[in-house]
């Protein structure tokens, strides 16, 4: 389609793209919090979540696979194009005013897609050697804790329809138990701080790709996407240092 | 003033180029850049080697002609202002100014500094007008046309077509140009009858070339000695989107 | 020489529709069988190009810039006039038609400033269509100001770039017919000599910028749209490629050159401040609506500001001269371009100039900031404040500016008839290059009317006229005229590479330029015009034995191109001297000393010298020898300017 082979048709995908992936990480991020409240509220989400209805969950997980391909493809046949209109670049190098981290875009991606490969073997998958939360969840300090436990709300057990006890999967100890390694929490802090820059061009610069932002809303954009992205760093970082400093604690 | 410049000598399209450094010992703080170069040359006359080749003509900031990047920045470090309006008063005494040609792909080094502009040509002639014919205009206060309007288009159509916003993005992009040359047009009630089409192969056009894309850094607004707003770059990604759909449709 | 005017008969408001009408037309299907070269892409090449190419013709355009759109029309700033009459202020066509003919000193053909006059409506009809954007009020309808002393709002704008944005308008329209193939576009080529077959221009030979090579073009017409020669004088407000050679190889091809000493000096342009300088800048002459022009009374008083021991402000209100209020008091500060440049030049000449070098006088708004406040005064000359201090460094809020007249325009060009075609058959020449409209002064925003009058809708028809009389039949680009023009400019080439001289042509030029401003420039004496005489040849003999043009011909060289343009300057300028000698009496931009008031006014002499002087070539030693064709005053009164 001429659309999708014009330079403008391309950006117009990466901006798709990235609002459904910026949304994405803010909802992630809100649904994560939740470890720092009763473990059954973080228990329960992910429960919830794995049993949505008609399959939901592979829905959205294939259209959000699917946006971060259409991201990376996007970029990767920009930044191919970028790269072949300046041959020869300057000697003497000067920016005006770019910002470092709209320099910075293609880097800033590229270790968040490494970071996200890990981070979804980490949790989702659960296949990192060491890390397979599936039978046992064991922190750096060699602490077991169970992989499936009975999701209990103020001492009430909660039953499933037959009355039995509803067991889940141990969401809230493993992201305990998987931040106890400092060597993760630092990677997984790096991680969330180079989505934290991306973020703060790209929010904006979405806008400006749909060509919906103005000179009087590029400021103010700017300033969205600044905030935006510094919140979901904090919120982000929140939770291995929370877990370092103790202020979550294990359930069991 | 003495100064030191390094400046990019290129035999020829096909040669191959470097810095050469000169030295001035007697420059006018009072003189412009262009007068600077202009007895440099007098210098290498009368030396019996070449003088340094470079564009320019009507020397106060109109015809687009000159094209320096002065430094590493199009034009040199004075916001708004061409480099042939640029003052030696704002370099400072023993400095060493490092001067070369535009760099993109489509902008092929002629000679030294000089460089082929035709492409950003080519991209008004794919769209860059409004078809009327001389003779068949209606009377020139036929269409009332709003202050705000034709203040609006007179904003982008101060663009001087000197190509200093490809030379400083990173992608070497023309997305400030043709949307400025777009917009000019698509903005006043007589362009509206082409708008979708000239959108489109204006964009065409400006891919073919070979420019790079917008990554919204807004190096080419603070460069360009007119102050062309990115908010132009904006309406052409609307415009185009548009275009696109209804082309998709059958109706553009 | 034979100068036929080809004035259509009839009364002067029905001559240009009967013109038209009796005009022979070509049949559509046969337009496409003609070719016609266009040389030079401004206002008047632009606008023609495209025109000629919507009707069906082949057209061929150049110019040497790396754009049609950077032409120097492009540098106009004031703004177009047009007797639209929108202000309900009484203009109309013969108003502005009376305009342009008193403010020319009667120095310009009837017929065709009617026709001009005629015009000018459509050119702004058209320009709105093409999408420039000019000035509007808030109730959506064309905005107009008053300007250059006329007493009716008739000029259009688009903030102080007019000219740019009606060449974008020109070159967009150009643009559709180059997409469209009718006009294929040369771009860097500068056309190096006319090429002529059985006594019809019928082509060019050009050099191609970037390699060097000389080609042949051959068409049915040659359209010439070449702009002026302000930069005979080295230093002016033109562009730095701006040159007479395309005139000038026409000129010495046969074409009648008509009134070459006819020039303007613009008044508020920024004075030199050294030998490094190789251009003046211009800010629009609005900036005298409230700007006071003076000098220091005593020349011991300049002297010291000269040398910055002490500042203007520091001078006393007793102490200055304001002597454009003193000397015209109904007109003061807004005097015509002419008569300010002249006094400025007699303050200076009193050494009572300031600036540097002493060829400057100061434009203060000390007044105007007291009574408006320096908000208001930046409102309405903000950007000029702003160019005048990124050039000079001085603030002119804080200081007075200072300004000194320059080379600006040219009225002289190249002689044509009604049909804007040369004595030259199929030579048509258009704008500032031609001579017909602007007398012996040109009155502020009419450049821009008359370019785009020629190109848009005059050409279109005469040239159609001349194609259709003389039938299609382009000659072979490689037969013996051509090849006999080529081999001249071939050498002419190799000559410029070959002296390997000592001085450069850039210096040689300002030499040129020296001796032009002196004795050629605001005010001019036999004596002197006699001593350019004698000593312009010297030059050119200096050029051609002394010149240093380092490089190749078959590759980008700067120098050659400028050594080129450099040759051709130094003869014509040697053809205005003879003219302004010849021409024995002051009007409009030529002024002569011998012939002036007490109070030091042009004094014309109507009955021996109400012709235009057309020069013909007779090589580059021997004079000229000047024809004449008697401007005949059907309709208008010859009157005695005053502006006291």
């Amino acid at each position: 389609m001429s659309l999708l082979a014009s330079s403008l048709g391309k950006k117009y995908v990466m901006a798709l793209s990235g609002l459904v992936l910026s949304i994405f990480v803010l909802g992630h991020m809100v649904g994560n919090l939740q470890v720092f409240g009763d473990p059954y509220l973080i228990n329960a989400y992910g429960y919830k979540l794995q049993h949505l209805p008609y399959g939901l969950l592979w829905v959205v997980r294939l259209f959000l696979l699917a946006c971060v391909v259409a991201h990376i493809w996007a970029a990767i046949t920009l930044k191919i194009q970028n790269k072949k209109a300046r041959p020869q670049d300057y000697e003497a190098k000067a920016t005006v005013q770019a910002s470092l981290a709209s320099r910075t875009m293609i880097m800033s991606g590229l270790i968040i897609l490494a970071f996200l490969i890990f981070h979804l073997l980490h949790y989702t998958v659960r296949a990192v050697p060491g890390h397979q939360y599936n039978h046992a969840i064991i922190a750096n300090d060699g602490t077991e804790y169970p992989a499936e436990v009975p999701l209990v709300l103020h001492g009430k057990t909660k039953v499933d329809a037959y009355g039995d006890p509803l067991i889940v999967h141990n969401v809230h100890d493993m992201m305990i138990a998987g931040f106890s390694y400092p060597l993760i929490s630092l990677f997984y802090i790096i991680g969330v701080y180079l989505l934290c820059m991306h973020l703060s061009h790209g929010v904006s610069s979405m806008f400006q790709s749909l060509g919906l932002r103005n000179e009087k809303w590029r400021y103010r954009l700017d300033k969205i996407a600044m905030v935006y992205g510094w919140v979901t760093f904090l919120g982000y970082a929140s939770i291995p240092l929370g877990i370092w400093f103790g202020i979550v604690n294990a359930s069991v | 003033m003495k100064l030191t410049l390094r400046i990019w000598r290129q035999d020829g399209q096909n040669g191959s180029g470097r810095l050469v450094d000169y030295k001035m010992d007697d420059v006018s703080p009072d003189s412009s850049f262009l007068e600077m170069l202009d007895l440099l040359n007098e210098d290498l006359i009368e030396s019996g080697d070449e003088p340094i080749a470079f564009d320019h003509d009507c020397r106060e900031g109109i015809c687009g002609m000159c094209s320096l990047t002065i430094n590493g920045i199009p034009h040199g470090p004075e916001r708004m202002t061409t480099a042939c309006q640029l003052h030696m008063r704002h370099f400072s005494d023993g400095e060493t100014i490092t001067v070369e040609p535009w760099r993109a792909k489509p902008f092929p080094v002629l000679q030294d500094l000089v460089v082929d502009r035709s492409p950003m040509d080519a991209i008004q002639q794919a769209g860059g007008f409004i078809s009327v014919r001389t003779g068949s205009a209606p009377d020139g206060n036929a269409i009332p046309i709003s202050k705000e309007i034709a203040d609006y288009a007179m904003d982008a159509a101060a663009c001087i077509g000197c190509g200093a916003c490809v030379a400083a993005c990173k992608n070497a992009s023309a997305m400030l140009f043709t949307a400025a040359k777009s917009s000019q047009l698509n903005s006043l009630p007589q362009g509206k009858a082409e708008k979708d089409r000239r959108v489109l192969s204006m964009v065409a056009s400006m891919d073919e070339a070979g420019f790079g894309n917008c990554t919204n850094y807004g190096e080419c607004q603070a460069v360009c000695p007119k102050g062309i707003s990115l908010d132009f770059i904006a309406q052409m990604n609307r415009e185009y989107a548009v275009a696109s759909v209804k082309q998709i449709f059958g109706r553009a | 020489m034979i100068l036929d005017s080809k004035i259509p008969d009839g009364p002067l408001e029905d001559k240009w529709q009967n013109h038209k009408f009796s005009n022979k037309l070509v049949n559509p299907a046969n337009k496409r069988k003609f070719n016609v070269i266009v040389v030079g892409s401004g206002l008047a090449g632009g606008a023609a190009a495209a025109s000629l190419g919507q009707l069906g013709f082949n057209v061929k355009c150049f110019c040497y810039q790396d754009s049609p759109r950077r032409a120097h029309s492009i540098a106009a700033q004031g703004g177009i006039n047009a007797s639209k009459n929108y202000q309900n202020d009484g203009d109309s066509v013969y108003r502005l038609f009376y305009d342009t003919i008193k403010g020319g000193d009667f120095r310009s053909r009837e017929a065709n400033v009617y026709r001009l006059a005629e015009v000018s409506g459509n050119i702004i009809d058209q320009c709105v269509a093409q999408g420039v954007p000019f000035a509007r009020e808030y109730g959506g309808l064309l905005a107009n100001r008053s300007f250059g002393g006329a007493q009716v709002s008739r000029t259009f704008y688009a903030r102080g770039q007019t000219g740019q944005q009606l060449l974008l308008g020109a070159y967009s329209a150009l643009n559709q017919q180059i997409a469209a193939g009718q006009v294929q576009m040369y771009n860097r080529h500068e056309m190096l000599d006319l090429v002529k077959v059985d006594g019809h221009a019928k082509g060019i030979i050009t050099r191609n910028l970037v390699n060097g090579a000389i080609e042949s073009w051959s068409a049915d017409a040659v359209v010439l749209a070449t702009g002026g020669y302000s930069t005979v004088f080295f230093l002016s407000t033109c562009a730095a490629g701006v040159n007479v050679t395309g005139a000038f190889r026409s000129y010495k091809k046969g074409a009648g050159f008509a009134n070459p000493c006819y020039t303007q000096i613009h008044p508020t342009c920024i004075p030199q401040e050294g030998d490094h300088q190789s251009k003046l800048t211009l800010m629009s002459e609005s900036l005298r609506n409230d700007g006071r022009v003076w000098v220091p009374k005593d020349p011991k008083v300049s002297e010291k500001l000269r040398k910055k021991e002490i500042r203007p402000r520091d001078v006393a209100e007793a102490d200055r001269d304001y002597f454009l209020e003193r000397k015209y008091p109904s007109f003061g500060n807004l005097a015509p371009r002419d008569i300010s440049s002249r006094s400025a030049k007699e303050a200076c000449d009193e050494g009572r100039g300031i600036s540097g070098t002493g060829f400057g006088v100061y434009l203060d708004f000390e007044d105007a900031i007291g009574r408006l406040g320096q908000p208001a005064i930046a409102e309405r000359y903000g950007n000029l404040f702003d160019m005048y201090q990124r050039i000079s460094g001085e603030s002119g809020y804080e200081t007075p500016m200072m300004i000194y007249p320059a080379p600006h325009y040219t009225m002289g060009g190249l002689w044509v008839d009604y049909n804007l075609m040369s004595n030259i058959e199929g030579l048509f020449v258009l704008g500032e290059a031609n001579f017909s409209d602007h007398g012996a002064n040109r009155l502020g925003a009419s450049a821009l009317m008359q370019g785009l009058a020629d190109g848009y809708f005059v050409a279109p028809y005469t040239v159609a006229n001349y194609l259709a009389q003389v039938g299609a039949g382009v000659p072979d680009p490689d037969g013996p005229a051509f090849r006999e023009a080529k081999a001249e400019v071939n050498d002419r080439t190799n000559k410029l590479l070959s002296i390997q001289g000592k001085r450069s042509a850039r210096s040689i030029h300002i030499e040129l330029g020296r001796i032009m401003w002196e004795y050629c420039g605001m005010s001019r004496t036999e004596e002197g015009l006699k001593k350019a005489l004698a000593l312009i040849p010297e030059l050119r003999r200096e050029f051609w034995s002394n010149v240093r043009v380092p490089g190749k011909g078959e590759q980008l060289n700067i120098e050659l191109e400028r050594a080129g343009r450099v040759a051709d300057h130094l003869e014509f300028a040697e053809l205005m001297c003879h003219d302004a000698l010849n021409r024995d009496e002051s009007c409009g931009g030529h002024f002569r000393a011998e012939h002036q008031t007490e109070e030091g006014e042009a004094v014309r002499d109507d009955e021996n010298f109400s012709h235009v002087s057309v020069w013909e070539s007779k090589g580059a030693d021997t004079a000229p020898v000047k024809h004449k064709e008697e401007l005949v005053y059907e309709s208008v009164k010859m009157a005695t300017r005053s502006y006291k």
